[in-house]
């Protein structure tokens, strides 16, 4: 296909105009700038300008022990802060060859998918919001703010959560946390079929996103996206099923895929998402196992609070991993988690020292912005909300 | 689970089809190929990355119809400086390959895959942007994460973590 970018945008002929849109725009969720140059309502070419909230954090790491990076992780994508720090320690886990234990895997696999159930809900509200419906905003962020609960008693944080640690997690779950789970999973199916009562067959919603921004199969493959929004195109991948890491191969879901590729597609399958997400976080509730939260490894995981008030080799082994770190065998991999935008990866190097010698993030929102172009030229600049919305992009994750 | 130690040898790796349909398309291309971690990786000569590229995605068996990143890491002060990285994800097959050229400072340029796939113009410009490699035959090859009046490329190893003052 056509490369829809082209160099410097100039004001050609009469007819066309160029419109900054951004970077302080509200629907660009974020400090997204479009530069959109239109023939009266159409769309002749559109150009992302990215990296206002470009903070370096690729650069930071390197700096950084392997242990202090997991913080930073959380920053990128703040709406999946436990996905991102589930690619960064597994990254690590694949390069040190560590084993983790059962019960730290399916707690990963839960906080996970309710991290998806999270960030679905900000989008889904966000994503209404724009296109003018209010009120699904106020029910979406109603139920985010229950998820927060969660998070605030597992990591006691609700945002920048950092939860997952290299070789385990931070800390095991709250006394009542499994019950509160529960409870929210058993209400939530009726919050989604609230919100799609308002929704899905609202004939307002309908107009407004039926057929809108379209993408095929080949060009949204061409162009590098991932996640919700190849998977509206017809495109039958999810790395949780074709790669499962973490112990996604115990769980039963359907990965749902939609034909038309457009707007209304991702809607629904987000949607659908959502249901999926909620029955894997009921099998993990139903099989959660006992036992340890870290794995046997006391030169790279934490010794436990206890521990290191009545055994010297604790207390050693701390002071080390906090003072020095823990060395790395030299190395490179490339992990790959499906996030709830699609596929987030991590690639770093390691040269044998206690900090890594390269962190790459691949954001699955950096690549996926790259289809607006295709998705928007050509039609209505009305439509550029809706695209925007529909592809879920974080400038967090686009700009790192 | 221990740590297998890495395959370098290519001889032991001519069972990976990736390395046997890349060898067996020009034995010259491939300077190198590593298996490790689970992970393949194959170092590719400079002038026949895109040509390598186009073979992997048309080719019918190997079917690597997406390019999931480009990046690069720089190894200063040792020499060739630089190692761009592409990951290779084929989605029928669902299996990755990571592809590797090495590039000296002194000459830190190499074609564009945007002929291959056009999903490597963001890849591309921000590793123009953060390393300074030159990606010919990119159509716009200008900075992405850092203001255009920027100096110098931050990822590199000789730029200071803290920035120049």
């Amino acid at each position: 296909m056509a490369l829809t970018q082209t160099p410097a945008l100039e004001p050609g002929a009469d007819r066309t105009m160029i419109l900054n849109m951004g970077p302080q725009h509200p629907s660009t969720h974020g400090v997204l700038r479009l530069v959109v140059e239109i023939d009266g309502e159409t769309i002749v070419r559109i150009m992302p300008d990215i990296g206002y909230l470009h903070t370096g954090i690729e650069k930071t790491c390197e700096a950084k022990f392997y242990q202090q990076v997991v913080p930073l992780t959380d920053r990128i994508d703040y709406l999946c802060p436990m996905t991102n720090n589930l690619t960064y320690c597994l990254a690590v886990e694949k390069l040190l060859g560590l084993e983790i234990p059962p019960r730290a895997q399916w707690i990963r696999v839960m906080m996970n998918e309710i991290t998806r159930i999270n960030s679905h809900l900000v989008w889904l509200g966000t994503h209404a919001l724009d296109i003018g419906a209010m009120s699904v905003f106020l029910y979406c962020f109603r139920e985010r703010e229950d998820v927060l609960r969660l998070f605030e008693a597992v990591a006691g944080q609700r945002m920048m959560t950092s939860y997952f640690r290299i070789g385990g997690l931070a800390l095991d779950l709250p006394l009542d946390f499994l019950q509160r789970v529960k409870a929210f999973a058993d209400r939530f199916p009726s919050n989604v079929d609230e919100y799609e009562s308002l929704l899905t067959n609202n004939p307002i919603w309908i107009n407004r996103l039926k057929g809108v921004a379209k993408i095929s199969a080949e060009d949204a493959i061409a162009l590098g996206t991932t996640g919700p929004t190849l998977r509206a195109s017809g495109v039958d991948i999810d790395l949780r099923r074709d790669a499962p890491y973490t112990g996604y191969e115990n769980f039963k879901f359907k990965v749902p895929v939609g034909k038309e590729g457009d707007v209304y597609e991702r809607y629904l399958l987000r949607v659908q998402e959502l249901r999926e997400s909620i029955g894997i976080v009921k099998q993990a509730l139903e099989g959660m196992p006992a036992g340890r939260i870290k794995a046997d490894a006391p030169k790279v995981v934490l010794p436990d609070r206890e521990n290191m008030k009545t055994q010297m080799e604790s207390l050693i082994y701390h002071f080390k991993i906090i003072t020095e770190g823990f060395t790395v065998p030299a190395g490179e991999v490339y992990q790959a988690v499906e996030s709830p935008r699609g596929e987030m990866g991590y690639y770093i190097v390691s040269d044998g020292t206690a900090k890594p010698y390269r962190v790459h993030m691949r954001s699955p929102s950096f690549a996926n912005l790259q289809a607006l172009p295709a998705m928007c030229e050509g039609r209505l600049i009305a439509d550029v909300v809706a695209a925007i919305g529909s592809i879920d992009i974080v400038l967090g994750d686009v700009d790192r | 689970m221990a740590l297998a130690p890495a395959i370098t040898d290519i001889e032991q790796l001519k069972d990976k089809p990736e390395v046997a349909a890349l060898l067996a398309w020009n034995t010259a291309a491939v300077t190198g190929a590593k298996f490790d971690r689970n992970e393949l990786t194959v170092w590719i000569k400079r002038d026949q990355i895109v040509p390598a590229c186009l073979f992997l995605r048309d080719h019918a068996e190997l079917k690597f119809n997406m390019l999931v990143d480009v990046t690069c890491v720089d190894f200063f002060p040792s020499e060739p400086r630089f190692e761009v990285v592409y990951h290779l994800l084929s989605i029928p097959r669902k299996t990755r390959l990571r592809l590797k050229v090495a590039l000296a400072d002194n000459d830190a340029k190499i074609g564009s895959v945007i002929s291959v796939w056009s999903s490597c113009n963001f890849f591309e410009r921000e590793v123009f942007d953060l390393f300074g490699v030159q990606f010919e035959g990119h159509p716009y090859l200008k900075r992405i994460m850092m203001p255009e009046d920027w100096k110098g490329h931050p990822l590199r190893k000789d730029y200071p973590v803290e920035g120049y003052r």
